[in-house]
């Protein structure tokens, strides 16, 4: 498998680009691996990638039913930031973070990290308030945030409205420099083509419809192309960790709900950073081609559709209207959906199970594709040493039954309002 | 777009509504000590791929509490009741 370098895409280029290689091979399933994960998500892949790399576990298969990238990884808003306080998620995703800031380098793969900064607006001075003390979390932790009240986000987001008769004003906002998005699908491939030069076999179009087990521990997985034996099995299948779950008997917190995501036509460039409303849940980014990227809230019922419903769509547009009302006349060009797993809390899983042999990593809400990298790090770090690292080792299970869920909204108990 | 069929208002759009969960927990007893139950009741859920037995209210119409059934994969509706009389 190649390099990538400026000198391949000059040669390649002078051979009329006939001679470039497959970016990762298309195996057959072995009978049996050291680790079988299941899901190629950016999740999967990167754990793959990982145990290779940093343990040194080359005999690993990839395994997923569609084709790779395609769940909420191929899906998602991708906004990346590392804006948490909760004790258990803040050092997390600063590692996420640096990983990010260094991945393209480290994958070969430009994934095409764009730290073009996030804000989060408030709208009252309790919202201040409350920003104030996440900026000071964060940079006690060593991580960039800073605050700016209304004259200045004016200044630097002049298209927002500061008129008297909007809805809900703007006080001011927290903004993470280091913040940003990053290119998906090059997550998905870069992750992919790395793994497989270190071994890894990815093996799509295969579903895992069970599991291998030998006295009461998973040895395997029953797969649509026969069964494949392996010495631990991780799970890393986003919206359908209740569904593979239930397979092993494990009754978890949590939910599976669906999130809509929405681009508008191309425009000129207007929004060169990332912005959240703090009013209602709903946010906006400019993709590389022009279109305005737009997220907002869970359609709200448990749901493994991956398609959503028409009223979310007009509650995020009126979002979007009441926050930049220069958006009134654009099109939608597209709107599509994914199924997360809505932990009770709102914090993931990276984590042994009660079952020998089985380990998790899930429960992301909506909020996962900024933790691929950091995910993957310590999940391969979880399965290889059988211990969690210190940046995952609050994401158990057993959080919910000591009494330490770890919710960063403030929400309670909701599966939905994460 | 959901309809869900109200027994008291007919046929109506989703948005009249709100969601109320999973109509298969259920609240231990006041006096239940013991913390595994309230876990469960809090926390847990069997969350299907497939029919799925949950609470919507009629906010924007009799106001009635209703339980239903509902696919979690198709988003088919079934039967739907008042949910009065079982919970
Ligand atoms: C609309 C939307 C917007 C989002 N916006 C953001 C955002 O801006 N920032 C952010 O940080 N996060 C965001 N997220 C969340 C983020 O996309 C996810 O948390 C993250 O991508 C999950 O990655 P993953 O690898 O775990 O899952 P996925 O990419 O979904 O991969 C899981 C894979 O498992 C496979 N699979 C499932 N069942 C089986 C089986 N039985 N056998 C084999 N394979 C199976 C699936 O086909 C899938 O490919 C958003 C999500 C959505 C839906
Ligand atoms: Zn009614």
């Amino acid at each position: 498998m190649s390099h990538y370098s400026a000198f391949s895409v000059f040669r390649n280029a002078l051979t009329g680009n006939r001679h470039w290689q497959r970016a990762w091979r298309d195996p057959h399933p072995k009978p049996s691996y050291d680790v079988v994960i299941v899901g190629a998500g950016g999740h999967g892949l990167a754990t793959a990638y990982y145990l290779a790399k940093e343990h040194g576990i080359h005999n690993v298969a990839v395994i997923e039913k569609g084709w790779l990238g395609g769940g909420n990884t191929g899906r998602n808003t991708t906004i990346v930031r590392s804006n948490y306080m909760m004790p258990g998620n803040t050092m997390f995703y600063e590692r996420s973070m640096k990983l990010w800031e260094n991945l393209s380098q480290d994958l070969n793969f430009n994934v095409m990290i764009s730290q073009r900064g996030q804000y989060n607006l408030c709208h009252s001075p309790a919202q201040m308030d409350a920003a104030r003390r996440r900026g000071n979390v964060m940079r006690a932790n060593g991580i960039d945030a800073d605050l700016f009240d209304r004259v200045e986000v004016r200044q630097r987001l002049p298209y927002l409205d500061y008129s008297p008769s909007a809805r809900f004003p703007i006080h001011g906002a927290i903004f993470q420099s280091r913040a940003g998005t990053a290119r998906h699908d090059a997550v998905a491939w870069g992750y992919a083509r790395a793994a497989d030069r270190q071994g890894v076999d990815i093996i799509q179009q295969c579903e895992v419809t069970g599991y291998i087990w030998d006295d009461g521990n998973i040895v395997g997985v029953e797969t649509t192309r026969g069964p494949i034996r392996a010495g631990k099995v991780g799970l890393a299948v986003a919206g359908h960790t209740g569904h593979l779950a239930d397979m092993a008997g494990l009754r978890l917190p949590i939910e599976t709900h669906v999130l809509q995501a929405y681009v508008t036509e191309p425009l000129k460039p207007l929004v060169d950073t990332v912005i959240s409303f703090g009013a209602a849940h709903f946010y906006v980014s400019q993709s590389d081609k022009g279109g305005l990227v737009l997220g907002g809230d869970l359609d709200g019922y448990n749901s493994y559709a991956q398609r959503g419903g028409l009223p979310m769509v007009e509650h995020t547009l009126a979002s979007a209207k009441a926050l930049m009302p220069s958006v009134s006349r654009l099109k939608l060009l597209r709107h599509w959906a994914g199924v997360m797993d809505m932990s009770m809390d709102g914090s993931p899983f990276i984590t042994k199970t009660p079952i020998d042999g089985l380990y998790l990593n899930g429960g992301w809400c909506y909020g996962g594709f900024k933790a691929t990298p950091a995910s993957g790090w310590c999940f391969a770090w979880t399965i290889a040493k059988e211990q969690p690292h210190q940046d995952n080792a609050e994401f158990t299970l057993s959080r919910f039954e000591r009494g330490y869920q770890i919710d960063e909204k403030g929400a309670g108990p909701q599966p939905n309002a994460h | 777009m959901i309809r869900i069929n109200c027994p008291v208002c007919g046929s109506r759009d989703e948005n009249e509504f709100t969601y109320g969960g999973d109509a298969n927990v259920v609240r231990p007893a006041m006096d239940e000590a013991e913390t595994g139950p309230w876990l469960d009741y809090v926390f847990m859920r069997d969350n299907p791929r497939g029919p799925h037995r949950e609470y919507w209210h009629h906010v924007m119409g009799c106001r009635q509490w209703l339980m239903l059934e509902r696919d979690t994969l198709t988003h088919e509706i079934g039967d739907c009741i008042l949910a009065r009389g079982v919970a």
